[in-house]
C-alpha cells in the first residue's frame, strides 16, 4: 500500500512538474515574457483580467509559442506511451516506435504522402497504415527468428527499418529537389518549428484516440507481460489485447511523426526512466511515462529552439541523449 | 468442481503427441501425472486449459465441453500454476499475486480494495505475506512457486493444474509445496500436476496416472500401481522397491547403483 501512494506521489509531482516546465517554456525565447505576464495572459483566456501586458506579448505566446508547446507534450506523451505499451505487450524491454520500424513506417507513408502532394490528412493517415504495415511485419519476421525473442525483435526491427528506409531513400532521390526533397529531409529529422495550431487541432485527435485505450488497458498490459499462455489462463485474452494496444500505439506514433517527423529515443529511454521511478507496474507506468515524456520533449525542444541562431532538429538532439543511454541499457547486468 | 478427459488424441502434424486419453478427477483430489520428460504432459495440460484446440475428444468441466466456454469463464473454473519462471518485467510480489484477480474486474479497470483483500488472505494463507513488496525475480525459487500458487488462488478456481510444482526446487522448499498442494485438495480443490519424482508422487498424491508415448500406461490409487514394474516401463530403471510405514510411503532405489556400491565397497 505505501509503495502505492509513493508512486501516485510521484505520478502527482511529474504533473506538476511538467507544468512548471510549461510555465518556463512560455518565457523562453527571444521576445521576452516575465513570468507574471505567462500566467496573466494564460489565465486571461479562461477569467477575464485587465491586460497588463502588450498586445505583441500576447501574439507571441499564443499564436508562435503554445502550439509548438503543446505540441512537444503531445509527442512526448505519444511516443512514450507507445514504447512502453510495445514493450508490456512485446513482453520485451527493448521495445520501442522506432526499434519496431513504427516511425521508419510512418516516415515511409509521410513521404510517399508529400511526394504525391497529399493534405496534411493523407499524410496522417499514410504514415498510420505504412506503421502498422511495418510494426506487423517485424512481429511476425522476430516471431520467426530462432532463439532469444529480445533479440530476435531488434533483428526483425534493423532488417525491416533499414527496407523501409531504402525506400523512403528512393522517395527522396525522386522528389522534386526544389521544394518537395528539403521538405522530406528536413521533417525527417524530426522538428517542431512548424508547429501551428491548426496542426494540433489535427493531430490531437488520432492522439488522444491512441492514447486513452493505452491508458484504459494498463492493467491487462500487466497480466500480458506475463505470457500469452500464462494470460489466457487468468482469463485475460492476449491476442485480442496485443491486437488492440498494436493499433492504438502506431496510431499514436504515426499521428506523432506526421506532424513532428522522425524523433527518435523518446520511446525507448523514457518508459526504462518511468520504469526505474516508479516500477513495472503499468497502473502507474503509463501516466508516469506519459508526463514524463511531455517534460523531456519539453525540454528538449527548448534546447532546440534557444541553443542556436538556427534551430537544431530535435531527432539530432534526442539522438544525442539517447544513444548513450542505450548503451548503458545493453551493457547493464540483467536484474536478477 | 469435476474434470473430465474423454478419448483425448492430439498430434503435431504427423506425430502422436496423446492417444486416447482419458481420466477424470474431482473435488477434494490431488492427481499426480507421472511420466518421463517429453511424454506429452505439457501437451495434455495445455489441451485442458484451452491453449490448444485442434485435439480429438472431448475435455468436460462439470460436465460441460470446454470448447463452449469463453476465455474469462475457462479462467473462473481452471487456474494453472506454470513452473517458476522469469518474466520479462520484475513486479512486487503483491502485483504478481493481483494479476490474478483479472478476471473478476472489466477489461478497463483495475483490481480494487475486494481484490486486494483477497491478495492479503492468500499471501497470508501460505505464509509469504511477509515478501508483498519484495521483487518477484529477488525471492527464492520456493517461494516463487508458492507465489504463483497464491495468484491461482485468488483466481477462485475450483480446479488447479500445476506444471511440475516442484522442479528446480530444493528438497525443504519441495516438501513445503507439495504440502500447500495436498491441503489445497483436502479443502475441495480439484489439484491436477505433473511430477517427475515417484516416491513423492506416491506420498503426496490421492490418484496417480502413469504416461509413456502419450498413451496412459496405468490410472489409479498409488498403492495399486505404483510398482517397480511400472517405474521400469516408464523410465527403463529396474528399481528395487522398498515399503516404509506400514506402506504409508514407498521408495524405489535404483537397482544397478545399490549392486555397484556393493561391489566397489565389500569386493575390493
Amino acid at each position: 500500500m505505501e509503495r502505492c501512494k509513493r508512486n501516485t506521489l510521484i505520478v502527482v509531482g511529474l504533473a506538476l512538474l511538467l507544468m512548471i516546465a510549461i510555465v518556463i517554456s512560455f518565457r523562453l525565447g527571444r521576445y521576452p515574457i516575465s513570468t507574471k505576464e505567462v500566467l496573466g495572459i494564460l489565465l486571461s483566456r479562461i477569467y477575464p483580467i485587465e491586460p497588463f501586458w502588450t498586445d505583441r506579448m500576447e501574439t507571441v505566446m499564443i499564436n508562435i509559442r503554445l502550439p509548438r508547446i503543446v505540441l512537444a507534450c503531445l509527442v512526448g506523451c505519444c511516443l512514450s506511451a507507445a514504447g512502453a505499451a510495445y514493450q508490456g505487450i512485446f513482453q520485451n524491454p527493448m521495445a520501442a516506435p522506432d526499434i519496431l520500424g513504427a516511425s521508419a513506417g510512418a516516415a515511409f507513408g509521410a513521404a510517399l504522402a508529400i511526394l504525391n502532394h497529399g493534405s496534411g490528412f493523407m499524410i496522417t493517415v499514410s504514415a498510420f497504415f505504412f506503421s502498422l504495415l511495418t510494426v506487423s511485419l517485424v512481429y511476425l519476421v522476430s516471431k520467426r527468428v530462432r532463439g532469444k525473442s529480445i533479440l530476435g525483435l531488434i533483428l526483425a526491427g534493423i532488417i525491416v527499418s533499414s527496407l523501409v528506409s531504402a525506400g523512403t531513400s528512393f522517395i527522396k532521390l525522386v522528389a522534386d529537389p526544389t521544394d518537395q526533397l528539403p521538405a522530406i529531409t528536413y521533417w525527417l529529422m524530426g522538428s517542431l518549428s512548424g508547429a501551428r495550431i491548426r496542426d494540433i487541432k489535427f493531430a490531437v485527435i488520432p492522439m488522444t484516440i491512441g492514447l486513452v485505450p493505452l491508458l484504459l488497458l494498463r492493467w491487462r498490459m500487466n497480466v500480458l507481460t506475463m505470457g500469452d499462455d500464462e494470460a489466457r489462463t487468468m482469463g485475460v485474452d492476449a491476442n485480442q489485447v496485443r491486437f488492440i494496444v498494436i493499433i492504438c500505439a502506431t496510431l499514436t506514433t504515426a499521428s506523432s511523426v506526421s506532424v513532428s517527423g522522425m524523433i527518435g529515443w523518446v520511446g525507448l529511454v523514457i518508459p526504462h526512466l518511468a520504469r526505474k521511478l516508479v516500477g513495472n507496474n503499468y497502473n502507474h507506468l503509463m501516466p508516469a511515462t506519459i508526463l514524463f515524456g511531455a517534460i523531456f520533449l519539453l525540454l528538449v525542444d527548448n534546447v532546440s529552439r534557444t541553443l542556436l541562431a538556427t534551430e537544431i532538429p530535435l531527432g539530432i538532439l534526442t539522438a544525442f541523449v539517447g544513444a548513450p543511454f542505450f548503451i548503458y541499457l545493453i551493457t547493464r547486468e540483467r536484474e536478477t | 468442481m469435476s474434470i473430465e478427459v474423454l478419448n483425448l488424441s492430439f498430434s503435431y502434424g504427423e506425430q502422436p503427441v496423446l492417444e486416447d486419453v482419458s481420466f477424470t478427477a474431482e473435488s477434494n483430489e490431488l492427481l499426480s501425472i507421472l511420466g518421463p520428460n517429453g511424454v506429452g504432459k505439457t501437451t495434455l495440460f495445455r489441451c485442458i486449459l484451452g491453449l490448444l484446440t485442434g485435439y480429438k475428444g472431448e475435455i468436460l468441466l462439470d460436465g460441460i465441453n470446454i470448447k463452449r466456454l469463453r476465455i474469462e469463464e475457462m479462467a473462473r473454473l481452471i487456474a494453472y500454476i506454470p513452473q517458476i519462471h522469469y518474466p520479462s518485467f520484475n513486479y512486487s510480489v503483491f502485483d504478481m499475486v493481483l494479476m490474478g484477480t483479472s478476471v473478476q474486474v472489466s477489461a478497463i479497470s483495475t483490481p480494487g480494495r475486494k481484490q486486494r483483500k483477497l491478495v492479503e488472505t492468500a499471501l497470508k494463507r501460505l505464509g509469504i505475506y511477509h515478501l508483498k513488496d519484495r521483487g518477484y525475480t529477488r525471492i527464492s525459487g520456493g517461494e516463487r512457486q508458492l507465489v504463483l500458487l497464491a495468484r491461482a488462488l485468488v483466481q477462485q478456481a475450483k480446479i488447479l493444474v500445476l506444471d511440475e510444482p516442484t522442479s528446480n526446487l530444493d528438497f525443504g522448499n519441495q516438501v513445503r509445496v507439495l504440502t500447500e498442494i495436498k491441503s489445497l485438495a483436502r479443502e475441495g480443490y480439484t489439484v491436477i500436476q505433473a511430477t517427475h519424482n515417484p516416491d513423492q508422487t506416491f506420498l503426496f498424491s490421492d490418484t496417480v496416472m502413469a504416461m509413456k508415448d502419450g498413451r496412459v500406461l496405468a490410472w489409479g490409487p498409488p498403492d495399486e500401481i505404483y510398482t517397480a514394474d511400472l517405474i521400469y516401463s516408464l523410465y527403463g530403471v529396474e528399481v528395487a522397491m522398498e515399503s516404509l510405514y506400514h506402506d504409508k510411503a514407498r521408495v524405489c532405489i535404483p537397482k544397478s547403483i545399490v549392486e555397484e556400491n556393493h561391489v566397489s565397497r565389500f569386493c575390493s
